[in-house]
């Protein structure tokens, strides 16, 4: 048990997110991919600090990394209501208003 | 091997794995959000092993309580029309991108992992309210400020946003 696995156990799970993101076209679970990515990154930074423990650097940018994460959360979603008052669905496939 | 810490390091990666798992896999936004939820806890409990008591406190507030939450409402709000169909592009560029990932994330994670030495020592404050909040508050005073600012913003921005504009 140490920094290595925690790195590995991170990776996966922001690979999972990124496999989110790329293959689903629900507006909604693509915001959720990026959660899970911002959480695996949270991991680094918690498990790096805990290496080096003589600092607080890491859980000081961990603590940034979530206020970012719920003020994105907020802005996203908004932006999803005001799409989906639009075009009345969330599917990224026809998010169209830009192409012409 | 079978130290508390460890037991605690493998129950909680798993159910962070099945959870995101869930949250990509599942048709229906709702059943994505609580597997969002399953991993958003696990992680809580993860960060307990390393020593962010504070953190695992923040994290169990700010996603449990208000983002996942936010994604439920907004679930609710949309109605039948959060379902999308599954993707219907070819299956073979579907299946390569999978794959791409796939690949990506084990050569980082089996390549990582040979960097498992174990932990050092640690003081008694460490990731406590007490060591954490002194970190916050002397060396990242200003940040700490913008950042409310930056949440305020997004407060305004989002009513801004997703306000009908009947008027």
């Amino acid at each position: 048990m140490g920094i290595g696995t925690y790195l590995a156990l991170a990776s996966v799970l922001f690979g999972i997110g990124a496999a989110g993101f790329l293959t689903r076209r629900n507006m909604l679970i693509q915001l959720m991919s990026i959660e899970l990515m911002l959480n695996s990154v949270n991991v680094v930074l918690l498990a790096f600090n805990r290496v080096n423990p003589e600092n607080h650097d890491g859980q000081v940018f961990a603590f940034f990394v979530i206020a970012v994460a719920a003020a994105e959360a907020a802005v996203g979603l908004a932006i999803l209501i005001a799409y989906y008052r639009i075009k009345k669905t969330i599917d990224t496939d026809d998010a169209t208003l830009l192409k012409y | 091997m079978t130290d508390p810490g460890t037991i605690l390091f493998v129950t909680t990666s798993i159910f962070a794995i099945a959870g995101a798992l869930m949250t990509i896999s599942s048709r229906r936004p709702l059943r994505a959000a609580i597997g969002l939820l399953v991993h958003i806890i696990s992680l809580a409990g993860m960060f307990l092993t390393l020593n962010a008591h504070l953190l695992a406190a923040l994290q169990l507030l700010v996603y449990a309580g208000a983002v996942v939450v936010l994604f439920v409402f907004v679930i609710m709000l949309i109605g039948p029309a959060s379902e999308v169909d599954a993707i219907q592009g070819s299956l073979a560029s579907r299946t390569l991108s999978i794959a791409v990932t796939v690949a990506i994330v084990l050569a980082v994670s089996t390549s990582l992992a040979y960097f498992d030495e174990p932990w050092g020592a640690i003081s008694d404050d460490f990731g406590t309210v007490e060591g954490l909040g002194m970190a916050i508050y002397s060396q990242a005073l200003v940040p700490f400020e913008v950042i409310s600012i930056t949440l305020l913003v997004a407060i305004v921005g989002a009513i801004a946003i997703a306000r009908s504009r009947t008027e």
